[in-house]
């Protein structure tokens, strides 16, 4: 196939997936609590709903608050072409890498916490200030899971992850390390609550408290890519994947059915922890990230000493 | 005997031409931006209030000539520095440098505080000097000359303790103009005190000097002796960076978060320096190299943006009159420009793709990784944490910054201050537009840039580069740099201009996909208000509110103490609240103030000595020559 097609086939299975994934996790999380719960594809409705109403946006925004979700949108699409999916060797693949995807990622967390503290309402400025404590702790802990996958495998490009065959210890212990790291990202429940819009325990929410309308719907989707783009990062490092060889009907679908199962796997085991933890305070999210930051050293000498 | 007289008075070698070219293009926008800066003001917030001549920005001619002149000065004495060769025309260059800045920090003079900065820095300044002086001497020693060829051929039969020893005394001596922690005391003082395009050309080009001074003297003349060395910069440079950056998210003074944010950038740069020496250690010549290209890349980025940042906060200090962030706020609206150069500076330094920190630190990085990759065992490690350390403070950085723009540009104006600012002239928005034009292209263009610096890294470490791989593919330039195949053989790859690329089509299609299909037109409406009558600044988040999980989190080190007290109209009716809250600056409190009081006490001790009779004094000269003599005699 030819490789624009690649990228756009990508770019769109990111898009229409990520809120499936979404409401997956809600419908888990409500038959795991024994409730019946909102449609698997009530992000869709959101997303649809959100796109047919009239935005309203405050006296006090300036332009930040305007390109925030642009910008956000942008930057989250941007690290889901770089990620393997379909795409496992294109000349693209030389545009970053890991650590640039980290970086690429704070990009759009920068504006959204800015366009937070646009609207001088105090819930924005409280979430701004805990989205970029929770992401500051986030940093070290994601720097040395990366660090310990690049000791096993001597790059930081994503497309070596396709090349990998076998699990390691180092491996396990440093997608355990992505797992939580994952949970603060994509504003999970002992470190942020999706669910809820209570000013004590609200981060993500917070910042988008303002938006509405069309601006709502880009924001909800990129935090919906991005939580997808994490999925599929911790898959490929927990159970790695052979490029997809194109030799027979049969091969192909057994290789689809175990590339789906686990990110399946992943997003059980998040409902799961969301289900079965409470939420802790904020300053304990620095404990909860330094546990992080230890499995990343763990992670990283279990590489070293070749585990 | 006239061995002092130096035989190769300048050298232009890569090196020192980096130096020179960093030097200037801070200078000659922060000079455009002087043209600017010296013309009254009339911000009406003044009118009725005793403000000081400096906050209105009087100044009287002679002393505008007289600014030209030490700015003039400072330049020269700056590339001075870094373009000798020869220690004694070093040391007076350096003691210029160091003298001229004295100036320019107390050059408002009307502020008390400009006093206290400017004596601050200078006895930190020649403190440091002193031990550049005690570590010359001991090279004049053995090579019997100030030339640096001189002291390059001597250093090569120089014994490893007489080495050591050199190298902590230039540690110590450059240490203290870069700031690394605990030697950073002066920095938040003077760099604010300074008028703004000083600050800028001090914490964007002079402290630089020290990192030359580092390369130059150790790295080049001295040669890295053993691996300790390396891992002792590696460590001050993480403490530098944390230590830097944890206060800088503290600070309500813009120009000294701005200096607080130096002291950790400086760290950064000392983080690939460090790595350098330590990998040259590890006889790992190309990878060493390349660590230095990343810490020189971090060193102009950092000259780049830090400069446009404190540009920016002269432009918001000149129109406002205060440099306090609890006062200002919502300037975005009144100062589009500065706001607008602010953000891009913020970015930057946040290290945000596609601009030029970003790379500088995606270098430093990978540097990191590379470099664990090529060592073994418990050097890994540390390598590794060494790189998660940095990571942090790239995290608190972008953390410091959305603090710094959010509260001062954003939201609405705290004071009247900021509610009559207006934007600055001319002259000074295109300073800081020169400026962003740099952070931009020195982010699009890194593969170009990591070109040009690996020949001053080639230099610096006598290596021959033509072994590494440096190329740009095109069409979408992807920067890669490629090690031989004895060190790893690996190559790595970025492309800024494909993700500014990418991200720029990527927004678009948001934008077309927005237009497409959403509703109607937006409605301007309120701030959510959760129908309180309504909001006005006091309900925003402030400065110091933002930076409080911050100061929980990191309380063991930052020591914060807090006061509330009631004032009470009678028993039963609070009137008011006060509400007080510091961090302890643990290295003030802990190295300096002692430190201080021992001197201050052996002093008081020595004056004893001097009671003032004439008698006394006498004896003491009788006696002093008494002992000459019978010294003469003896030995």
């Amino acid at each position: 196939m030819n490789k624009i097609t690649l990228f756009f086939l990508q770019l769109i299975f990111f898009i229409v997936v990520a809120p499936f994934l979404s409401g997956l996790i809600t419908k888990i999380k409500n038959s795991l609590r024994m409730r019946k719960g909102q449609s698997i594809f009530q992000p869709y409705y959101n997303l649809i709903k959100l796109f047919s109403k009239i935005q309203v946006v405050s006296e006090t925004a300036s332009w930040i608050f305007r390109v925030t979700p642009f910008i956000l949108i942008s930057s989250t699409l941007t690290v889901a072409l770089l990620v393997p999916v379909f795409i496992f060797s294109n000349p693209l693949y030389r545009m970053g890498d890991f650590i640039a995807i980290i970086f690429i990622f704070a990009l759009g967390r920068f504006f959204l916490a800015l366009a937070a503290l646009d609207t001088g309402s105090s819930f924005g400025g409280m979430g701004s200030s805990r989205e970029m404590f929770i992401a500051s702790l986030v940093e070290p802990a994601l720097c040395l899971v990366v660090f310990s996958v690049f000791l096993q495998f001597g790059s930081t490009n994503l497309s070596v992850f396709s090349g990998m065959h076998a699990v390691s210890v180092s491996s396990l212990v440093g997608a355990s390390a992505l797992f939580l790291v994952v949970i603060a990202e994509t504003s999970r429940v002992p470190v942020d609550n999706q669910e809820t819009h209570l000013e004590l325990t609200m981060v993500h929410e917070a910042m988008a408290l303002e938006y509405s309308g069309a601006s709502l719907a880009l924001i909800e989707l990129a935090a919906q890519v991005k939580q997808m783009i994490w999925f599929f990062l911790i898959a490929q490092i927990i159970f790695p994947i052979t490029t997809l060889s194109l030799v027979n009907l049969k091969g192909l679908f057994s290789w689809g059915l175990w590339y789906l199962a686990r990110i399946l796997i992943i997003v059980i085991t998040m409902a799961i922890v969301e289900v079965s933890v409470a939420k802790m305070r904020l300053f304990r999210v620095a404990d909860f990230l330094g546990f992080a930051f230890v499995l990343g050293i763990i992670a990283s000498i279990c590489a070293i000493l070749g585990a | 005997m006239l061995d002092f007289l130096p035989k190769q008075l300048f050298l232009f070698d890569p090196l020192s031409l980096f130096f020179i070219f960093v030097i200037f293009i801070v200078s000659l926008p922060s000079a455009i931006y002087s043209l600017g800066y010296f013309t009254p003001k009339a911000n009406p917030c003044f009118a009725g209030r005793q403000a000081p001549a400096a906050e209105k920005n009087e100044y009287s001619s002679a002393k505008i000539t007289l600014f030209w002149f030490l700015l003039v000065l400072f330049v020269l004495s700056m590339c001075v520095v870094v373009t000798v060769g020869n220690v004694l025309v070093f040391l007076v260059a350096w003691e210029i440098m160091s003298l001229v800045s004295y100036f320019l920090v107390v050059f408002d003079t009307t502020h008390e505080k400009s006093i206290q900065a400017g004596t601050i820095y200078i006895i930190m300044t020649h403190i440091g000097t002193a031990f550049l002086v005690a570590a010359f001497l001991i090279l004049h020693k053995y090579a019997h000359s100030f030339d640096f060829a001189a002291i390059k051929n001597v250093c090569l039969i120089m014994p490893g303790p007489t080495k050591d020893i050199v190298f902590l005394l230039l540690l110590v001596g450059f240490g203290t103009k870069a700031g690394i922690v605990p030697l950073h005391v002066w920095l938040p003082y003077a760099h604010p005190q300074a008028p703004s395009q000083i600050s800028s050309i001090m914490s964007g080009v002079m402290i630089k000097t020290a990192i030359y001074g580092i390369i130059r003297f150790v790295i080049f003349l001295l040669g890295v002796n053993s691996s300790w060395w390396g891992v002792l910069v590696l460590i001050l440079a993480v403490i530098t960076c944390l230590v830097g950056v944890i206060y800088a998210l503290m600070e309500r003074d813009i120009k000294r978060l701005l200096a607080y944010s130096s002291v950790e950038n400086m760290g950064i740069i000392l983080l690939g320096v460090g790595l350098a020496m330590l990998l040259v250690n590890m006889k790992m010549p190309y990878l060493a190299a390349f660590a230095l290209i990343a810490g020189l890349y971090h060193l102009v980025n950092h000259a780049i943006f830090k400069g446009l940042l404190f540009l920016c906060a002269g432009s918001v200090y000149k129109a406002t009159g205060t440099r306090d962030i609890e006062k200002l706020g919502g300037l975005i609206k009144k100062m589009p420009q500065t706001a607008f150069y602010f953000l891009i500076g913020s970015m930057a330094i946040s290290a945000l793709p596609p601009l030029n920190g970003f790379v500088s630190e995606w270098l430093t990085l990978q540097v990191f990784f590379l470099g664990a990759l090529n060592s073994a065992g418990g050097a890994r490690l540390f390598l590794g944490i060494c790189a998660s350390m940095l990571a942090l403070t790239s995290g608190l950085a972008a953390a410091c910054f959305v603090k710094a723009f959010g509260v001062v540009f954003l939201g609405l104006p705290r004071s009247n201050y900021a509610q009559s600012a207006k934007e600055v002239p001319l002259s000074m928005n295109f300073g800081m537009f020169f400026l962003s034009i740099l952070v931009i292209v020195f982010g699009i263009a890194a593969g170009l840039v990591i070109k040009l610096l690996a020949k001053v890294a080639a230099v610096a470490m006598n290596v021959d580069i033509s072994t590494m791989r440096f190329s740009l593919y095109n069409p979408t330039l992807t920067a890669q740099v490629g090690l031989p195949a004895k060190e790893l053989g690996k190559s790595i790859y970025l492309s800024t201009p494909m993700i500014a690329l990418v991200l720029i089509v990527m927004g678009l299609a948001g934008f077309v996909v927005y237009r497409l299909f959403a509703k109607g037109k937006p409605v301007s409406y309120q701030t959510w208000d959760c129908g309180y009558y309504k909001l006005d600044s006091r309900n925003e988040y402030t400065g110091t509110a933002f930076s409080k999980p911050f100061r929980i989190a990191f309380s063991f080190f930052l020591q914060p103490y807090r006061k509330t007290q009631k004032v009470r109209e009678s028993f039963y009716q609070v009137k008011s609240f006060a509400y007080e809250t510091h961090t302890t600056l643990v290295f003030k409190k802990y190295i300096y103030v002692p430190l201080i009081a021992l001197v201050l006490k052996s002093a008081k001790f020595m004056r004893r000595m001097q009671p003032g009779s004439i008698h006394l004094y006498l004896a003491y000269i009788f006696s002093t020559l008494l002992l000459l003599i019978i010294f003469m005699h003896k030995f």
